[in-house]
């Protein structure tokens, strides 16, 4: 019933959806993968993610500038992560149970102080036209990408130059495979690990951005729903190394783009089940992934994740 | 047979909480304060909202009965050492099979087809649940996140089934299924007394709690759960079916929260439409975290949220406060909870008969959840 026009047409669309959905899939699980290196989980960056897309909604809005709104999405990320590494730190407080509080806090508080923002219109993150030396309008519309896509990009080659060959980078791993070890060479571990998560907040926080200023470009209550906890996921498929982590972000980017594609070709049955593709796929990569016994290859030994 | 330290461990159990709850009232009180608010005003309205009279009172009861339910799907995994927190899927899917039933199989009326449409809910939800167990213990996938993924496709399911297959074509701006038939309706308890629209979904969860609560402290197989949950290897030592009891306290859980959805239905909503998703679910994971998992003290707990729920409304009638206040509400008071869990055991420091000790910091993964 669908003849090779419309095909072409669907891959293109699931092609430059796939960077256009993958973004913030990329920023989120960076944050997860910098706070897991760490030695702890955070939940939590769900509800970082949402408050997140409102606060850079609400600065890109306020100030018209749009990196200003991303600058103010990655602070708040990082303020409410830097919650969570403190919260974590005292004793007998478990990591799992923290992030699903701060995925209820930060939501309530993104859906309270975003209920005046939910009409206008702020200042959008521009696209880099990569499709401009085609004629074809199709080619042009799937290359226009994010401009913060090429930052995650190099985000994801930093971190995985800085977790081999910088001192920082060291010291987090060391946290987060031997806390004994760390303590033994005088760093603090929680310390570590507060920094940790707090820039993992702010990383997870320029997805938020992404979502609420790129695609799909508003601030409403239903922008994020799962995407911050697919991350945690992404993480253990990517196991824990950045750049894996950005095949990881398109793969789930053209998952999640099925849905929307195939509404553009006009086939709107099923959209609901396309739209938990990326769900299942999880589930399915977690299953494949984890093992019977013993504790994931390439995990922080200190992880609570592969128990 | 009191001692000292197991008097200071039940006054602990009790005042944390309180403190907690206490703190997390004073938080939210400050940040309406921020936002031009009067804190006593606000405070005012939430005990009024939720307790103030029969009528506010008809309202948090109605709230407080399916958080019951939503609370045991935490609370039964978390005694078995689980943190499962996929109950607003299982509760859709509850919701999902008491609607479905009668479109597959002809339902008697009465009392045995209203047990039929419920039982309906809570197995499909049960199954569902059960995956998140069965996965842990065969594949050791993490079950938070399975159950939250699992629940994010059950909702999904839900809304594919309501607004497609199901839906029923005279539900024009509001897509639902075809609505449950008169007889099967669950009605309210005592609508003439000062209890007014008040269902019978209030007596299956305080049963269910109370009944969960017997079998967990009296039974040897609950008491085998809990020393699963204390701890995995033990129970493997002296032989207990390990795997088998896990994904029975999953299946229980989700049986629960389905049952939450299928009441919903019966009770209130008359079919499955998109109102029955109303974050019941993350709800109850707040209920169960301030019960410490203990079904005796979920009803408690359920109401106190249940009134909460039921002040955001008034809330918002007069303030104008966004009907997000609730949830910035929940949310202060689980961060508050589990700060409060660092205290435990400290709160009567100069009075304890223990000799002075020195907290070692556990590994991260030993520590318990909450």
């Amino acid at each position: 019933m669908m003849n090779s026009d419309a095909w072409i047409t669907l891959l293109f669309a699931i092609v430059g959806g796939a960077v256009r959905v993958g973004t913030p899939f990329l920023f989120v699980s960076l944050g997860e993968c910098l706070t897991e290196k760490s030695g702890r989980i955070n939940l939590g960056l769900e509800g970082v993610l949402v408050l997140a897309a409102m606060a850079g909604f609400a600065g890109s809005y306020l100030t018209g500038v749009w990196w200003l709104g991303v600058l103010l999405a990655g602070f708040s990320g990082a303020l409410l992560a830097l919650l969570h590494g403190a919260l974590c730190s005292l004793p007998r407080v478990s990591d799992i149970a923290t992030g699903i509080a701060l995925m209820l806090l930060g939501t309530g508080l993104a859906f309270y102080l975003g209920k005046p923002l939910i009409q206008p219109q702020a200042a959008q993150i521009p696209s880099i036209p990569l499709g401009a030396w085609s004629s074809s309008q199709l080619v042009q519309s799937a290359l226009s990408i994010n401009a913060l896509f090429p930052l995650g990009v190099a985000l994801a080659a930093l971190m995985h130059w800085g977790f081999a060959n910088t001192r920082p980078g060291l010291v987090v791993r060391m946290a987060g495979d031997s806390s004994d070890a760390a303590r033994a060479l005088g760093y603090s571990v929680n310390g570590v690990r507060i920094a940790a998560t707090t820039a993992g907040g702010f990383i997870a926080g320029i997805g938020g951005a992404s979502l609420s200023l790129y695609y799909p470009g508003s601030w409403n209550e239903g922008l994020s729903s799962g995407q911050g906890l697919i991350a945690v996921a992404l993480v253990i498929f990517a196991r824990w190394r950045p750049w894996r982590c950005l095949g990881a972000a398109l793969l789930f980017g053209g998952a999640g783009a099925i849905g929307p594609s195939l509404q553009s070709v006009g086939i709107s049955g099923g959209y609901y089940l396309f739209s938990a593709v990326p769900y299942a796929l999880t589930l399915v990569i977690l299953v494949v992934t984890s093992s019977a016994r013993g504790s994931l290859r390439g995990a922080p030994a200190e992880l609570g994740v592969s128990r | 047979m009191h001692t000292p330290r197991n008097w200071h461990a039940s006054a602990e159990a009790v005042l944390l909480p309180v403190m907690a709850l206490a703190a997390a009232l004073l938080l939210f009180g400050v940040f309406c304060w921020f936002g031009g608010q009067s804190p006593t005003e606000v405070w005012g309205l939430l005990f009024r909202g939720a307790f103030g009279d029969a009528f506010s009172w008809q309202n948090t009861l109605q709230r407080a009965a399916p958080l019951m339910l939503t609370a045991l799907a935490v609370a039964l995994p978390a005694q078995a050492g689980l943190t499962v927190i996929g109950g607003e899927g299982a509760l859709a899917l509850g919701a999902l099979g008491c609607a479905a039933l009668p479109y597959v199989i002809p339902v008697p009326g009465g009392v045995i087809g209203s047990a039929m449409v419920l039982a309906s809910g809570a197995l499909l939800a049960a199954l569902w649940v059960a995956i998140a167990g069965v996965l842990r213990q065969w594949r050791r996938v993490n079950e938070t996140i399975s159950s939250l993924l699992l629940s994010y496709i059950a909702i999904a399911l839900f809304k594919h089934c309501v607004e497609g297959p199901m839906r029923d074509p005279s539900s024009l701006n509001k897509p639902s299924t075809r609505p449950l038939d008169e007889a099967l309706r669950i009605g309210a308890i005592a609508p003439d007394s000062f209890l007014g629209d008040v269902h019978w979904g209030l007596v299956i969860g305080i049963a269910a709690c109370v009944l969960f609560g017997v079998w967990l402290s009296f039974t040897s197989q609950g008491f085998s759960l809990r020393v699963v949950g204390g701890n995995a290897r033990t129970a493997r030592l002296v032989g207990l079916a390990t795997d088998r009891l896990v994904v029975l306290a999953c299946a229980l859980g989700g049986a629960c929260a389905g049952l939450a959805g299928a009441i919903e239905v019966a009770a209130v909503q008359t079919s499955a439409n998109a109102s029955v998703i109303a974050g019941m679910g993350y709800t109850g994971i707040l209920v169960s975290f301030v019960a410490r998992h203990n079904p005796w003290a979920i009803p408690p707990v359920a109401i106190l949220f249940g009134g909460f729920a039921a002040a955001g409304s008034l809330l918002q009638r007069r303030l104008g406060l966004p009907d997000a206040s609730v949830l910035v509400l929940q949310g202060f008071a689980f961060v508050c909870i589990l700060g409060a869990e660092a205290l435990r055991g400290r709160l009567f420091p100069l009075l304890t008969t223990r000799p002075a000790f020195t907290v070692i910091k556990p590994a991260a993964g030993n520590k318990a959840i909450a």
